[in-house]
């Protein structure tokens, strides 16, 4: 099941440039919410903040805090056990490319040790149904690499990567932005029905897809959150002059 | 008038086309040519001094006709893995430092630079430096002092090859990794070297390549012997040495064999080098590269 986010006070850094600044947001569990804004908003740094990945850039910095559920993300543990519970998916399609397509899926237990094979097989069938994937390669499994299939095939297979570890919470980074529009219209299905499971939190350019998928929009405009609302609200209604210049395509 | 230009300009730009295919191929044939005059020559003279006493017999004392180089193969082999476990591990261990974490740092500006040099550096230099260190404070030559002047040799290059490798490697590939709760040191063992390990392999294999080849260092520390020996602190033949020996010496017969060791070698280098290539890429799935 998934669980709900909440962001107070969240400043973030790159370098000297203040890439966020005070955000507060309440991310509700097991909706979808997109972020939407124009390129080099901060949207990206706040999903990247929210599984502590941002600090993996040596000249990052954070502040504030951010609970997933009752965790405290920046006090309580490591990122690496809230990036098992965070789940991220990448703009670009990232399989290993030197592992099969089952490997890909089984890599974050593996990696994490552990080493039951049935119990293995059945997460790596199990995750792959849930990303549409399995009847497109249940035949190769093990037999082709994960860089061999197309890119649409490549994004939902990082997606069932990530729901292999079973998370609480999806991260989505643009997931789409590098594919056609039948996979897009694939992974924006899968948003759909994962949401009843997951909360998802997807970053996108696409304002026709935040409009699709998800209930709740942020605005995101020079590092700060101008709006969050109801997705119906922000696109039909916003309440910041801002928000409504950039959905009508005014600027950005 | 107009067409005629531009026909005339057609034919010059065909013409430059084939001037620049030709210096290209030209360029390749003779990149091979050296390699396969060699490989000829040696089978020439060598081949026939070939036989299966060559592979099992030990020298013979001078003004003897026969034996064989049993002892220099031996030797070499032994000298090899000495080298390659200390070169390699080394090397590959300061190729993940350089490439994942210290990229900025002084110490790794340091340790590139040493590389750089130490891979400038002369190899009876590197003998000599051995001698001194090893061979002259336990007062007697040695397979084990061969082998560390070796892999020392190995080293640079396996390192530069590593860091080179893994700085090719996506960052999307380590943020995957990260981003599925991977610890930094799993994900660059499991995942960054693994994606990393064909080009170092490679690496590896042509540091070997080199060093398989080297007679400088081993002068004063292998030293040559003309018995078959596996021990580490006695010592030992090689290859290059013996050749080295033999073909300097007046004696006929020994010319014939330095001939056939020369050949023996270059053999041995292409067969391991093959090997390795052959049993690492099938193990890699297609598609992988």
């Amino acid at each position: 099941m998934g669980v709900g986010i909440e962001v107070k006070d969240l400043n973030a850094w790159y370098g000297s440039t203040h890439t966020l600044r005070d955000i507060h947001l309440n991310i509700p569990a097991n909706h979808a919410t997109a972020l939407i804004g124009p390129s080099g908003c901060g949207k990206s740094t706040f999903v990247r903040c929210l599984n502590r990945m941002h600090e993996t850039n040596p000249i990052a910095r954070v502040t504030g805090t951010v609970k997933i559920g009752d965790l405290d993300i920046y006090n309580d543990v490591s990122p690496v056990v809230i990036r098992r519970r965070i789940g991220m998916v990448f703009q670009r399609p990232n399989p290993f490319p030197t592992m099969s397509i089952y490997d890909n899926v089984a890599s974050g237990l593996r990696l994490n040790g552990f080493r039951n094979r049935q119990a293995l097989d059945e997460i790596v069938e199990r995750s792959l149904r849930r990303a549409a994937l399995w009847d497109e390669v249940k035949d190769d499994l093990k037999r082709k690499s994960g860089a061999s299939i197309s890119g649409g095939q490549q994004q939902r297979l990082c997606i069932a990567r990530t729901l292999a570890v079973d998370p609480e919470v999806l991260l989505m980074d643009e997931p789409a932005s590098a594919l056609d529009p039948i996979s897009t219209a694939k992974i924006e299905d899968l948003i759909f029905q994962l949401k009843s499971e997951y909360t998802i939190v997807i970053v996108t350019h696409n304002m026709q897809q935040a409009a699709r998928v998800a209930e709740k929009t942020g605005f995101f405009l020079n590092g700060q959150l101008v709006e969050f609302d109801a997705t119906t609200k922000i696109f039909t209604n916003p309440s910041d002059k801002r928000t409504e210049d950039y959905i009508t395509g005014r600027f950005g | 008038m107009q067409q005629r230009i531009q026909q005339s300009g057609q034919t010059w730009r065909r013409w430059k086309n084939h001037l620049a295919t030709g210096t290209a191929v030209l360029g390749a044939l003779v990149v091979v040519a050296p390699l396969l005059a060699i490989f000829a020559y040696l089978i020439y003279k060598g081949a026939s001094s070939l036989n299966w006493a060559f592979f099992t017999k030990v020298p013979k004392p001078v003004g003897e006709i026969g034996g064989g180089m049993e002892n220099a193969i031996v030797g070499s082999g032994v000298l090899l893995t000495v080298a390659s476990l200390i070169g390699i591990p080394i090397g590959i261990a300061a190729g993940v430092y350089l490439a994942e974490f210290g990229r900025k740092r002084l110490l790794s500006n340091l340790v590139r630079f040493t590389a750089d040099v130490l891979n400038g550096v002369p190899s009876i230099v590197v003998g000599i430096a051995v001698y001194s260190l090893i061979v002259v404070t336990q007062r007697h030559f040695s397979a084990f002092s061969g082998g560390v002047a070796l892999g020392i040799m190995m080293i640079p290059t396996v390192t530069r090859t590593t860091e080179e490798m893994l700085l090719l490697v996506p960052h999307a590939v380590r943020e995957a990794a990260l981003g599925l709760g991977v610890p930094n040191w799993r994900s660059t063992v499991s995942i960054t070297l693994r994606t990393a390990s064909a080009g170092i392999i490679t690496g590896c294999m042509l540091a070997f390549a080199r060093v398989a080849g080297e007679t400088a260092p081993l002068l004063f520390t292998a030293f040559g012997n003309d018995d078959k020996s596996l021990a580490l602190n006695q010592p030992i033949a090689a290859l290059p040495l013996q050749i080295f020996v033999y073909a300097v010496s007046p004696y006929n017969d020994w010319h014939r064999l330095a001939w056939a060791g020369s050949l023996v070698l270059i053999f041995l280098i292409v067969v391991s080098v093959s090997l390795v290539r052959y049993v690492t890429s099938r193990g890699v799935l297609k598609g992988a590269s």
